[in-house]
């Protein structure tokens, strides 16, 4: 019986109190006078959004900065030091390295690609099974895309006959080739790495930038082909700027999700071999070391390093306003 | 005649293109889709390609271990419960947000926008203990709601910056004209805001419910341990630490749970269909 209750609540009763609490605040913003209405109206509008923020991440987003200065179990206030140690302990300086080659690699890998196939796709029939395809990754969870990846990643001694994909291929087309443990070699873990995380969102970016290209009125491509744009040209010329905004949205998506990236690294190599990340450090430092001053100091420094993409949006949305 | 042919000879690279793209990505997925229908002690004996050298070993067992787990029905309708509100509740308060954030004027409106997105980066992590904390002092902790507002507070920030960029390219000429229509703030929003910005709804409702259906953290720290609300990912993580180093059968259990989110995916792609604005935009 409390289980239909429930579903009833879920089915019917989450959609009609969001309609029915826009319906009650105009109805009370109607009976008082314009002016006062049109002040109090966009807070109203916001109002939902900012409680569950405030509660669910500024409250502890706060608590996080003040802890930052504090030592391992929070007691005493201890300056600089946790972010000193940030900068400058070696296991850091390379996850910071290596954040950054994640940065240039995913980011590029996943929003280029992302936009190749929902421009491409957009041009054949068979586009749903395609998209399919390159979204499938994001539906298996990171535990079983680990277990696969290292199926894939898999190596025995050569001579042997190999168990993961990449090397059984690469052994039976070159019978000399010396298979490699993709995993362990510290010239190409990284890459690796990354690669699962592009195959892991490319589907991302393809659905964003596909609803973005779907938007593009057809005219406007038509009348670019009629005055004789060759394909390229009207890409180009037509759907890039017009995509751009999206382009920017989905280009931010993925370089916060770069400078949180956890899970690929966490279920392939846990940071071990070269491969640490700064969010897999805050994790050790979390629930292995115990020291929550070292974690939020970690916290912080990837909410600062953030900021300059923040003015670029800020920036961007105020063209926006400007020109539309 | 030879002119289509000419112009299907030129798309042939664009197939070709797509081809290779869909074959790569496909390989890991295929490998594990093959490697569920092994039985368990082969998987990690011999690649997953061999299976197609005779003498074939395809089996079930995989799928059976994984649906006849204890608790396996009832967690898959506690997953439904928990999913279906914590998408629309985020993504309802983000349209409002996004409407209010580029359409109504407002002191501070960049730099409350620039926090929101900001938010972005707050690790989850840190975030568990002080919610936990509070949710104990006032009873929340192992209910949906608790788990229905943290799901929508954690995704909040993303579908703010996205219907943002939507609501915020509508053309302007649209709400001036409903308001000369003596349209209400609630009508322009229902009635102009809502239908115009659904592509990025639908990809926002194909993230979210994927997100919360695949989650296992944020479950596991706000619900506890109790099997009568746990979801689909809760009740195979037991299941494979049950059975000691079980992982074989993680390879059934990720088709099992990717079902739904595909079949949100299959039935959102109508919404992904060029000409929505068509009409709306004079000129």
């Amino acid at each position: 019986m409390d289980r239909i209750i429930l579903g009833l609540v879920v089915v019917v009763g989450v959609p009609a109190a969001t309609v029915g609490y826009v319906w009650a605040f105009e109805w009370v913003l109607g009976r008082m006078s314009y002016t006062a209405a049109a002040k109090i109206r966009p807070w109203l509008w916001l109002l939902p959004a900012f409680v569950l923020l405030a509660f669910y991440l500024i409250y502890p987003g706060l608590n996080t900065i003040r802890i930052s200065f504090m030592d391992a179990r929070s007691t005493e206030y201890v300056g600089m030091d946790n972010y000193q140690f940030a900068f400058t302990d070696p296991a850091m300086l390379t996850a910071f390295k290596n954040n950054l080659l994640w940065l240039v690699f995913f980011t590029g890998g996943t929003v280029i690609l992302g936009l190749v196939v929902a421009v491409l796709s957009d041009r054949v029939r068979y586009e749903t099974l395609v998209k399919a395809i390159i979204f499938l990754p994001m539906a298996i969870s990171y535990v079983a895309a680990g277990v696969i990846w290292k199926l894939v990643y898999d190596f025995q001694p050569a001579g042997q006959p190999q168990t993961g994909v990449i090397n059984a291929l690469l052994v039976s087309i070159f019978p000399n080739f010396e298979p490699k443990a993709w995993l362990f070699n510290t010239s190409f873990n990284n890459p690796a790495l990354i690669f699962v995380g592009v195959w892991m969102w490319t589907g991302f970016c393809m659905v964003v930038l596909s609803g973005a290209l779907k938007g593009i009125p057809q005219e406007l491509l038509e009348a670019a082909r009629v005055d004789g744009a060759t394909e390229w040209q009207v890409f180009r010329g037509v759907i890039l700027p017009l995509m751009a905004s999206t382009i920017v949205v989905v280009t931010t998506t993925m370089v916060i999700n770069v400078l949180k990236i956890f899970d690929i690294v966490y279920v392939m190599t846990n940071g071990l071999l070269g491969t640490e990340v700064v969010a897999n450090r805050m994790y050790k430092e979390m629930f292995n070391f115990r020291h929550y001053g070292r974690a939020s100091a970690l916290a912080v420094v990837l909410l600062l390093a953030t900021l300059p993409v923040m003015i670029v949006n800020v920036r961007r949305f105020q063209r926006q306003e400007e020109i539309r | 005649m030879s002119d289509r042919l000419q112009r299907a000879l030129g798309r042939i690279p664009l197939h070709l293109v797509l081809l290779l793209i869909v074959l790569i990505w496909l390989v890991p997925s295929f490998g594990l889709l093959v490697s569920s229908f092994r039985p368990a002690e082969a998987i990690s004996s011999s690649g997953w390609w061999t299976v197609f050298d005779p003498p074939t070993e395809f089996t079930l067992d995989l799928y059976e271990e994984a649906l006849t787990a204890q608790n396996m029905g009832r967690s898959f309708i506690n997953s439904l419960f928990i999913t279906i509100p914590a998408t629309i509740i985020p993504i309802m308060a983000a349209a409002f947000a996004a409407y209010a954030f580029a359409w109504l004027e407002f002191p501070g409106r960049n730099i409350l926008f620039t926090l929101v997105v900001g938010l972005l980066v707050v690790p989850l992590q840190l975030t568990f203990i002080p919610i936990l904390q509070l949710y104990n002092r006032v009873g929340m902790t192992g209910t949906f709601v608790g788990l229905w507002l943290a799901h929508a507070a954690y995704g909040m920030p993303f579908a703010v910056y996205l219907l943002r960029n939507s609501v915020g390219g509508l053309p302007r000429d649209l709400f001036e004209s409903a308001y000369l229509d003596g349209a209400s703030s609630f009508d322009i929003f229902y009635r102009i805001v809502l239908p115009l910005v659904v592509p990025a709804i639908a990809s926002l409702v194909i993230f979210q419910f994927l997100w919360v259906w695949n989650d296992l953290l944020v479950a596991l720290i706000f619900l506890g341990g109790n099997p009568s609300v746990a979801p689909m990912t809760v009740t195979i993580a037991n299941l494979v630490n049950s059975l000691g180093g079980g992982w074989q059968v993680l390879t059934a259990a990720a088709f099992i749970s990717m079902a739904l989110p595909l079949l949100v995916f299959f039935s959102l792609q109508r919404y992904f269909v060029r000409g929505i604005l068509a009409g709306s935009v004079k000129g």
